[in-house]
């Protein structure tokens, strides 16, 4: 033969030679590709679970879930099909469609989220023509009161940060992302389970692996019982209408909150299904932010509402007595006058009632001045103290999530802005009428008045009574103890009384309820002041303390009062018997008109 | 008809052949079966499917067999241009008013039934070939006659390619093995295996890397062929001596010169220098050198343009992901990885017919076609896919031999142009399904799905078989 031929044959059989030993080395040697093979074969589909629903205090539904679908294909399934029909049908467009569609091969592609049953039931009919599309049933929260936006809050999709965080979520899971929803999330999203079935690479299922042995069941979440009250709510929704402010009422036995309203609010069910993003946005871009939670965020000098406990401290500190009078016509700090709705010589009891600016003046002297305080940095410690005691100016640990932790500042902050030693009580003589460099949200306020209402201690105020008849978190059944003996409640809680009876607030007077109160004003740089109301009733045992803000509305009894006694009246009894004020305040339009 | 001994064909007949052809065939469509079985479709010979289809295009070509073996061979010589003229203009029709399936253009629809002309022009080209070389006192090294060849094999190759078929239009490069059996020089072939070299070397080094090794390995040769180390030696030192001007300019001016550009710029140098000498010395060698070492560099400039400027994205990809260049097991190199889970998943006795989870699974796009192997690879193991190489490789060299024993020309031409096709679709498609080569859509003979396809091997291994019958007549 030929040396060419010999070549040319040689060169076959290399060949061959080659094959095989690849063969031998990937079918015998390597291992790698039989669990590659297992991979392939196996799809885990996920079982998601009914999300927990939410009650209120008296068993009212307030979260539900209703059925959705999400409508997926499988790419290189799809056969010919109507693609104007289909966008008709979802209210997409043609290009989305085919952009999604290009997205993957042998995977599923969403190409439509949770559409609502009516939508789903008309495409359902149609289905048979879009060959390779299918539709997967999920849920979707509704909310049947239409109420308390802010605390349930909503749920949407995880987001990459979700993901890091908890190995729990898969990219399209839901998360609660804001109020009860995100605080309970782990209570309420249940357990996902997972079945195991044999697939081809179309996904098309082949049966269950080993019969569903290693398969499990998703475990529903648990129900959760809030203390909200939904008609209370929706009644201050009501009254809030048409104002910028909140009102938080708290049941101060328990701490349980009963409503909490920040207006603008929204409707929940805005924030569901496909229309969440659009609406979303929508929502936030308002020029009144509905979506800012005003009773837990916003934070506003407290103004004369903190009278009671400047009144309170200075009593514990025994700088004053109850029989202390200061006779007063303002209040000369050297530099400028305090003024003052009233003069001459004022007790404790007509300070609160006709809430002299100029005897606060004069408490806040005696307690930053008094011998036994020692220098005035170490009393103005001492005094913000106090305040912490009452919750003022720490976070509360409520179950609520984004709660403000309001602003004290310590009195370093005073030495580095006037020097150290350079300040004294005149300096920051603001702080005693509540003005100036402080700073609460509606919500610390509310537990203020529910621990003067308690005489002397409150628990932290929650939303959350019960998880699936499981009792909550032990840290809202413990006292907090505010450090002011309860003697010294007497005198404060009767000027408080006088408030409603005789004082700044006749306005709030109910015959039958024993409402005690205090107005406040909290002064606003940009415009007209914040009405607020602090309340509780009856006096001697206390149900239900209330607070209120309505903004810019000036002084305090022209509008919180009166709402905040209506919400005492609804809630008391049940009943209004001062319809014409509830019309007023109904109807009262404090917004800036667009 | 005294020539044809009817009552004696079957004596003449190689069997061995035959044998082979029917084996290869039934397996493949055990194969074929496999892939596309299913519960519901339990019926052998339902028209409904694949497996179906392809018993009744096994059934075709069966008649079409027993037909050319009692054909006149004459015939096939006398036909040989025409019936190559004939497939031009099919492939130039099927441009025209073929339908596109799988983005290329090479198939005509007549009713439910799909014909791709490419799968003929093989059988044609070998024909001509064969009938053009065929003639007496034929020289290969002349340059008409290689223009004439080059003409008979770049038409179709054009064509196919204008069709958006690339893995049919490059199996004309088979024909090189029949080129080279009668008379191409040895460096032709060696050539082109040089090429195939620096293209892969040039995925993986920087250019100017390969051009220093190129430029060292020709001044090496040089002195070693020669025997002139100290010219070889002062080349050297300009060389050094040119990169170490480049690295002191670099540092006087505090400029950054690329490193590629000095190393380029002292290759040339050299070069130059080296053609200097060689002409005025009249020293044929060096200029053959330096001539050739400027060829190779030219080449590894345009391949690597072809590459990154030419080449299709999936094209590049594909040849990436058989470097390992790039990862890509859910898009581009889906099917390869696949292919090889597969195959890889069979281990040594394979999972058993019917049994492949991957062939059920249908997660091998094109299994039954282009991707048969794998399911024989799974179902069949190492054992299975080692018997397919080894009856292919037997079935090839068997032609060979054959082809070596023929009396006229044509008839050993066209048996090397068969041996030369089935080797390249075998080599071809195998080498994709376990990554020794990039995915290149062409069929495995026999094997794959499709009538077209099996019907124009049949027809070009038969013929041969029927050549052979009468191999002591002259053509």
């Amino acid at each position: 033969m030929k040396p060419k031929i010999i070549v040319i044959i040689a060169f076959f059989i290399i060949t061959a030679i080659v094959f095989i030993g690849k063969l031998y080395y990937i079918q015998v040697l390597n291992v790698k590709y039989k669990l590659s093979a297992q991979n392939n074969a196996f799809r885990h589909v996920t079982q998601y679970p009914a999300r927990g629903v939410i009650f209120d205090r008296n068993g009212k539904l307030l979260v539900y879930n209703e059925a959705s679908y999400d409508l997926k294909a499988i790419p290189n399934r799809v056969g010919e099909f109507d693609t104007t029909l289909l966008c008709e049908l979802l209210h997409l467009t043609q290009n989305e469609v085919r952009q999604t569609l290009r997205s993957g091969r042998h995977l599923p592609v969403v190409i439509a989220k949770q559409i609502s049953p009516k939508q789903y039931a008309v495409l359902q009919e149609y289905l048979y023509r879009f060959p390779g599309f299918y539709a997967e049933k999920r849920t979707v929260r509704k909310y049947p009161e239409s109420t308390a936006a802010h605390m349930l809050g909503y749920v949407g999709e995880v987001d990459r940060s979700d993901i890091d965080r908890d190995s729990y979520y898969r990219s399209g899971d839901y998360i609660g992302k804001s109020g009860v929803e995100k605080t309970y999330e782990e209570y309420l999203r249940g357990e996902k389970g997972v079945q195991i079935y044999v697939v081809d690479v179309l996904n098309r299922i082949q049966g269950s692996y080993r019969n569903g042995e290693y398969d499990t069941l998703a475990v529903a979440g648990k129900n959760i019982t809030t203390t909200l009250d939904a008609e209370l709510q929706k009644y201050g929704e009501l009254l809030m209408s048409n104002k910028l402010g909140s009102i938080v009422a708290i049941e101060p036995h328990t701490g349980e909150i009963l409503a909490l309203v920040s207006s603008p609010s929204y409707d929940p069910n805005l924030f569901v299904g496909q229309q969440l993003s659009k609406n979303y946005n929508r929502v936030a871009n308002l020029p009144d932010k509905p979506l800012y939670n005003r009773a837990l965020k916003a934070l506003y000098p407290p103004g004369s509402t903190f009278k009671p406990v400047s009144a309170l401290i200075a009593l514990q500190e025994e700088v004053i007595d109850p029989t202390t009078v200061f006779v007063v016509n303002g209040y000369n700090t050297g530099s400028h006058i305090v003024k003052d709705h009233i003069a001459g010589a004022v007790g404790l009891e007509m300070s609160i009632s006709h809430s002299s600016n100029a005897y606060y003046c004069h408490v806040f002297k005696k307690i930053l001045t008094d011998k036994k305080m020692g220098a005035v940095d170490k009393a103005y410690e001492n005094w913000k103290q106090h305040l912490h005691a009452f919750g003022l100016g720490v976070k509360l640990g409520t179950d609520l999530a984004y709660e403000s932790k309001g602003i004290i500042y310590p009195a370093t902050y005073f030495d580095k802005y006037y020097g150290k030693g350079r300040w004294n009580h005149n300096t920051i003589i603001s702080l005693a009428i509540g003005q100036g460099e402080l700073g609460f949200t509606p919500l610390q306020i509310a537990n203020m008045t529910a621990a003067i209402a308690n005489r002397g201690y409150y628990f932290i105020p929650h939303i959350v009574k019960e998880i699936d008849s499981a009792k909550i978190n032990k840290l809202y059944t413990v006292r907090q103890n505010t450090g002011i003996a309860e003697r010294h409640f007497i005198p404060v809680v009767s000027g408080m009384e006088k408030v409603v009876t005789s004082g700044t607030a006749r306005i709030a007077y109910h015959p039958d309820l024993f409402i005690c109160g205090k107005t406040g004003t909290a002064q606003n740089p940009h415009g007209e002041d914040h009405s607020i109301f602090i309340a509780f009733a009856p006096k001697d045992d206390p149900k239900i303390a209330v607070v209120v803000y309505v903004e810019n509305a000036g002084f305090g009894s022209t509008w919180a009062a009166p709402i905040a006694s209506l919400m005492i009246e609804k809630y008391l009894t049940d009943t209004i018997s001062r319809p014409l004020v509830e019309v007023r305040m109904i109807n009262g339009r404090l917004k800036k008109e667009e | 008809m005294e020539r044809t001994n009817e009552k004696l064909i079957g004596n003449r007949i190689d069997w061995l052949s035959v044998i082979t052809w029917l084996a290869l065939v039934l397996f493949g469509w055990i194969n074929i079966y496999s892939s596309v079985f299913s519960e519901e479709h339990s019926s052998i010979f339902s028209l409904s499917q694949r497996y179906g289809k392809q018993m009744l295009w096994i059934v075709i070509a069966i008649v079409i067999l027993i037909t050319i073996l009692f054909l006149d061979t004459q015939v096939i010589s006398v036909f040989s241009f025409p019936i190559y003229g004939l497939v031009m203009l099919l492939l130039v029709a099927v441009l025209l008013f073929g339908e596109v399936v799988n983005g290329s253009r090479s198939w005509f629809a007549i009713g439910n039934f799909q014909f791709q002309p490419a799968e003929f022009a093989k059988f044609a080209v070998a024909l001509a070939l064969a009938k053009f070389m065929g003639r007496e006192g034929f020289k290969i090294m002349n340059f008409k006659n290689l223009t004439i060849i080059s003409a008979l094999l770049g038409l179709p190759f054009l064509l196919i390619m204008l069709q958006g078929d690339t893995g049919s239009a490059i199996v004309f490069a088979a024909f090189l093995i029949v080129l080279f059996r009668e008379g191409l020089p040895v460096f032709v072939p060696l050539l082109i295996l040089f090429a195939v070299l620096i293209f892969i070397v040039s995925l993986f080094l920087p250019l100017s890397v390969i051009s220093v090794i190129l430029s060292l390995s020709f001044i090496g040769y040089y002195a070693l062929t020669k025997r002139d180390y100290s010219y070889s030696i002062k080349i050297l030192g300009i060389q050094i001596g040119a990169i170490l001007v480049g690295l002191l300019f670099e540092v006087l001016t505090f400029k950054t010169i690329p490193i590629h550009l000095v190393l380029t710029a002292s290759i040339t140098v050299g070069a130059i220098l080296m053609l200097i000498k060689g002409i005025k010395n009249r020293h044929g060698i060096l200029v053959q050198l330096v001539v050739i070492l400027i060829g190779s560099l030219i080449y590894l400039y345009s391949v690597d343009f072809i590459y990154h400027d030419v080449l299709k994205d999936h094209q590049r990809t594909r040849i990436n992901i058989l470097f390992n260049l790039e990862e890509d097991n859910k898009g581009a190199g889906y099917n390869m990885n696949q292919s090889l889970i597969a195959i890889g998943s069979g281990g040594l006795s394979g999972k058993g017919f019917l049994k492949g989870t991957q062939t059920k699974g249908d997660f091998v796009p094109e299994q039954d076609t282009d991707f048969i192997f794998c399911t024989v690879g799974e179902e069949w193991g190492f054992w299975g896919s080692t018997a397919v190489v080894i009856i292919f490789t037997f079935l090839i060299i068997r032609i060979l031999w054959l082809a070596e024993r023929q009396h006229s020309a044509f008839s050993r031409i066209y048996g090397y142009a068969v041996a030369s096709v089935i080797f390249f679709h075998f080599a071809v498609n195998i080498a994709m399904t376990i990554k020794l080569a990039p995915v290149i859509g062409i069929p495995l003979p026999f094997f794959s799905y499709g009538g077209s396809s099996l019907w124009a091997f049949t027809i070009l291994l038969v013929t041969f078989i029927k050549l052979d019958t009468e191999r002591h007549l002259p053509l």
